[in-house]
């Protein structure tokens, strides 16, 4: 197996390139290579562009925020988890497994049925999947046990379908007119009304919590051993753990306050960067992220190029990564040996 | 320096493994733990590498108690090596030894330089340089016990406890690491280890501590310690003495004595 992490980390730059050039250009208003590069070395000197002023406006006003928030999205779910199967010591976890992801649908839908803004919606879905994996770490931690992982991943699964039963009552009392579309649609994931505004909700805790992440990147690297031996090497596994899934469930309920439940995405990529940089977080964090980012983006195309109305992302990303989980499963000791 | 134990009542917050246990480690000698499955071992082992609070006594390093050690400061001092084990990811052998340095670096800290000189010193001492860009995951378990050893020895400490390090070796690496033991001993390292073989104690260890169920037995020079009658109340399953008449040698046979009645 190559452990070079140049070539890897060359190849996710490559894929975010990619992404981007992709969604610049694909979508109903088909923008060239050219125009696109006439737009980027005009603004780079300071000067007018020479391409026809309604594509200008594609590119900077409608595509530029949601390309950036596919990107940063793309990103955070791919960072949180790698963080998650890391600490976790399983490559089949992903961001959502601590409750992170219910309890962000729980506090949007809640914001949609009491008809709040989109701003009140976004904090909402932010301090729902807080509290909730809050809530998963608490009684986890109250229950003393031998396999305090274990325990931690079962009461997210538990807290999880809690929080899964709420949004079901939310959904079942909604106007089924006003109300139920937003929320179905919101639950499914979608960038489709992202703006400028969107943005620096989206890129500040998402900043924060990667940093974090990695300043630790050689502590989370001892702390994929087991708890013990990890402190027998000099690393308090247990107030790290705390900071780690802080900062992890910071990004994720970032994202998903922006564009709603997009899954697979933590689960896959992951996986993709660790066969090509290796499972050391310094390359594996920044590998991650940038497949990620690539991933969304050529995802996010499609659902606004693949059929006249706009297909939810979550739907997409299952469709890759249900196969993607299987083929895990059978492979397994392949992959992660 | 000594790592001591002092009327230990060891276990968990629901049951009580062991009670007043004395347990003395110096520098320099070799010091093998023996007994039954669930007669306290594991948890002695734990409690001693300060892992595990002892339910009451104190475990004392360098006349300060271990329990005020940070993490940090104690895996200075003493390193564990955990019985070989797979890991989750491919990391490669020379970073599962490098992770022997975390507690040299601070909280964001990446190994350095010299980490890595002193990491490639380990491998080199344990003859495993040629493994060094090997994922852990893809080497042999006795390959894996000698990377484990690598690290603890990159982590420059004065004690270096071991949890059954010869099980789930073929023979010829139980030799490797009981030599290898002795001579972390030699280079003045208080060495603990834990096993199920007396031979391996006789052979590696200066002293013997024996436990079951959670009470010392015997403990004292191998030579003094370790004898048929000693074994067979440790195990309570009758010891075959064996004597090299050249060398002097003396192996233990479990399973039957070679006269009944005898």
């Amino acid at each position: 197996m190559p452990r070079s992490a140049a070539p890897g980390l060359l190849i996710a730059f490559l894929v975010l390139i990619a992404g981007l050039l992709i969604a610049f250009t694909v979508g109903r208003y088909p923008v060239g290579l050219a125009d696109l590069y006439e737009l980027l070395s005009a603004k780079l000197a300071g000067r007018a562009a020479n391409i026809p002023a309604a594509m200008e406006n594609v590119i900077l006003q409608v595509r530029g925020p949601r390309v950036v928030a596919a990107a940063l999205v793309g990103a955070a779910l791919a960072v949180a988890g790698t963080a998650f199967q890391g600490l976790f010591r399983n490559p089949l976890v992903s961001p959502d497994i601590l409750g992170a992801s219910s309890g962000a649908a729980l506090g949007a839908v809640l914001g949609i049925f009491f008809s709040l803004g989109v701003f009140a919606i976004q904090a909402l879905a932010f301090a729902g999947g807080l509290v909730a994996v809050a809530a998963v770490y608490l009684i986890g931690s109250a229950v003393r046990s031998r396999d305090p992982i274990l325990v931690l991943v079962l009461t997210g699964v538990v807290i999880g379908s809690l929080l899964g039963a709420g949004v079901g009552m939310i959904k079942y009392l909604a106007d089924p007119y006003n109300q139920l579309p937003a929320m179905t649609f919101w639950l499914l994931g979608s960038l489709a009304a992202t703006g400028v505004a969107d943005l620096v909700p989206l890129l500040g805790p998402v900043a924060l919590g990667t940093l974090v992440l990695v300043a630790l990147r050689w502590r989370m690297n001892v702390m994929s051993l087991p708890d013990e031996e990890a402190r027998a090497l000099g690393v308090p596994a247990g107030p790290l753990r705390i900071v780690i899934v802080a900062a992890a469930t910071l990004v994720t309920s970032a994202s998903v306050a922006t564009a709603g439940i997009i899954g697979w995405v933590g689960l896959v990529v992951p996986h993709i960067a660790r066969s090509l940089v290796g499972p050391d977080f310094a390359r594996l964090l920044p590998a991650a992220a940038l497949l990620g980012g690539g991933f969304l983006l050529v995802i996010d195309t499609l659902a606004r190029t693949m059929a006249p109305i706009e297909i939810p992302l979550g739907i997409l990303t299952a469709l890759v990564g249900t196969p993607f989980f299987i083929w895990l499963l059978s492979s397994v000791s392949k992959t992660w040996s | 320096m000594i790592l001591e134990g002092r009327a230990l009542t060891i276990g968990y917050s629901d049951r009580t493994v062991g009670e007043n246990l004395d347990v003395q480690l110096a520098k320099g000698e070799v010091l093998a733990l023996l007994g039954p499955n669930g007669g306290g071992k594991t948890t002695l082992l734990k409690t001693l590498l300060g892992l595990l609070a002892p339910k009451s006594g104190e475990v004392r390093l360098g006349g300060r108690a271990l329990l005020d050690y940070t993490d940090r400061e104690r895996a200075r001092l003493v390193a564990y090596v955990p019985q070989s084990h797979s890991a989750t990811f491919a990391f490669s052998v020379e970073t599962i030894v490098l992770m022997g340095r975390t507690a040299h670096g601070n909280l964001f800290s990446r190994p350095t330089a010299q980490d890595r000189a002193v990491a490639a010193r380990a491998l080199e001492r344990f003859g495993i340089s040629h493994l060094a860009e090997r994922p852990y995951t893809m080497i042999s378990g006795g390959e894996r016990q000698l990377a484990l050893l690598a690290r603890a020895l990159a982590q420059e400490p004065h004690f270096i406890v071991l949890d059954e390090p010869t099980a789930s070796l073929d023979f010829g690496n139980q030799g490797k690491v009981m030599r290898e033991i002795r001579a972390l001993a030699a280079s003045g390292h208080g060495v603990l280890f834990t096993t199920h073989d007396p031979n391996h104690a006789l052979r590696a260890a200066d002293r013997a501590f024996l436990l079951r169920e959670g009470v010392r037995i015997a403990e004292g020079t191998v030579a003094g310690v370790l004898n048929r009658a000693q074994l067979e109340a440790l195990y309570g399953s009758p010891v075959e003495t064996v004597a090299d008449p050249v060398s002097g040698a003396v192996a233990f046979l479990p399973g039957w004595t070679d006269k009944p009645g005898e």
